[in-house]
């Protein structure tokens, strides 16, 4: 075998072999009648839901994704200047990241049927959703990476009378890179789900398929629209890991080979 | 501090006065008065933890004594500083960590470029510009160090043990560059380190500190040619002045 060849199989068949595993555990334990199917559907019965709602499930898809996206770019960006305007001064740090961990331990799905009073039915409550659950590890991540900066590089750039805005461009920003990125992989996921659960109270998308699906008793639709949901989350995380390849390959650890 | 846009001056002279600093109740320098010569080679040999460390960051204006002064003349003057260890930007290239200080000095971007390429020339990494940190061994490392100081053409260069953790081959090495460097650029350098034949092999004059208290047990001319190589080491001139320090350091 080319050696390409092996080393595509070493990284795509570790996964893949669990995949096969549980599927046909799952397709035979349903069929074996030891699980009913109105609980568990069988794998290819979730695969036949995919296929007959395609075009509904597409929509939805779409929908979903923009407002994950949306609520994710602002966590971002936001995200980061906040923890910038943290690191700025010990004074300020105490003063106002205790109610940043405010959006770490808001309970979600309480405070969601506000959202629509706030922002109303669709997709801008669905964003802000995605955004409240998806800042937290933006600020605690960039905060740390920021803070951790080398003292030594630090005395580097007072020595040469560095401006604050080059120490930040030039030394704090991208000495946090590492950390900012840790922290955009865990938002990501997150502004998947803050999206669904949005979409549970503020209608439209995946969260609301599946809200329907479930008061149909449709368990396929359910697993067909959840699979879709893990697609779109496992979509910003490879999106978030090619920046890290991209970004740190030549630098950091973290992305070197053994 | 204005260290970036003073006249360019080759070396200073620096004046320290009753210079006092304490930590939590701790005395790390005490009422030390010192005078150091432009263009003098000093270095600064103390067991670990005597405040040699804190002397030099007082020095380099990066932390303030608690009573008495620094004067440094001319005053307007250039000052670099090498740590212990390298202390790169690991996100950039070689040449571009060298032409930090420029960069931050916001000087001519292409001018920069060839006077960084030009010292990296003279520490011997002129085709390494393009590599990045991380693939480079410690002593290389060291060396863009030392270049990223010696770039803004500095008056009063400070090193702090910066050797102290190559092997012998590459500090014997470097020790030669750095002497040579210092007698073709004549700054005043300052070296901080605990090894006693560093000390001796490269300072035109040492300082003892004893271990606590922060004063300076010895002041001591080295009394060796001005042109060092590596010949020098295993000679009986050196071996003398190594005696000397030593006995120094072990009263304490």
């Amino acid at each position: 075998m080319p050696r390409k060849w092996r080393t595509s199989a070493k990284t795509i068949l570790p996964p893949l072999i669990p995949f096969v595993v549980l599927t046909l555990t799952g397709e035979w334990i349903v069929r074996a009648g030891i699980v009913p199917s109105y609980l568990l559907p069988t794998p290819t019965a979730v695969f036949r839901a995919i296929i007959d709602n395609r075009a509904e499930l597409t929509r939805a898809m779409l929908k979903t994704s923009g407002s994950a996206f949306a609520g994710f770019a602002l966590s971002t960006i936001i995200g980061i200047g906040i923890a910038v305007l943290l690191s700025s001064s010990r004074w300020v740090q105490r003063a106002f990241y205790p109610y940043a961990v405010f959006f770490q331990t808001v309970p979600i799905i309480a405070i969601a049927p506000l959202l629509v009073i706030w922002f109303g039915y669709g997709m801008r409550t669905v964003v802000a959703s995605a955004f409240v659950v998806s800042i937290f590890p933006v600020i605690a991540n960039t905060l740390n990476g920021i803070l951790s900066t080398d003292p030594a590089l630090r005395d580097l750039f007072r020595l040469y009378d560095a401006s604050q805005l080059d120490t930040l461009i030039k030394l704090r920003f991208p000495a946090a890179l590492p950390q900012i990125l840790t922290g955009l992989r865990i938002s990501s996921g997150l502004a998947v789900i803050g999206a669904i659960v949005g979409e549970f109270i503020g209608g439209d998308g995946i969260g609301s398929v599946i809200d329907v699906a479930r008061t149909q008793q449709r368990v396929d639709k359910v697993f067909a629209a959840v699979l879709m949901a893990s697609l779109l989350g496992l979509l910003l995380f490879g999106l978030i890991n090619l920046v890290s390849t991209l970004t740190l390959r030549r630098w950091h650890a973290s992305e070197q080979q053994p | 501090m204005e260290l970036q846009c003073g006249p360019a001056v080759k070396s200073v002279a620096l004046q320290l006065e009753s210079v006092r600093k304490t930590f939590s109740n701790c005395v790390v320098i005490g009422d030390l008065n010192l005078q150091i010569d432009a263009g003098e080679f000093l270095a600064i040999l103390g067991p670990s933890g005597c405040g040699k460390s804190t002397l030099l960051r007082m020095i380099a204006n990066l932390a303030e004594p608690d009573t008495g002064r620094i004067d440094a003349d001319p005053a307007a003057h250039r000052t670099a500083f090498v740590f212990q260890d390298a202390h790169l930007l690991p996100w950039r290239t070689v040449l571009d960590n060298v032409v930090l200080p420029l960069e931050l000095a916001r000087k001519n971007k292409a001018e920069s470029h060839a006077s960084a390429q030009a010292i990296l020339e003279q520490v011997g990494l002129g085709d390494s510009a393009s590599r990045y940190p991380n693939e480079l061994s410690g002593g290389m490392r060291m060396r863009v160090s030392l270049a990223r100081a010696l770039v803004t053409e500095p008056s009063l260069l400070l090193l702090d043990e910066p050797f102290a953790a190559l092997d012998e081959i590459t500090r014997f090495h470097l020790e030669v560059r750095l002497r040579d460097l210092w007698q073709r650029l004549g700054m005043t350098v300052i070296f901080v380190t605990h090894s006693i034949s560093e000390a001796a092999f490269l300072a035109n004059r040492a300082l003892v500190m004893t271990r606590r208290g922060g004063q300076i047990k010895l002041d001591r001319r080295i009394d060796l040619p001005a042109v060092r190589d590596n010949g020098l080491r295993s000679g009986a001139a050196l071996g003398g002045e190594i005696a000397i320090l030593l006995a120094a350091m072990e009263e304490e």
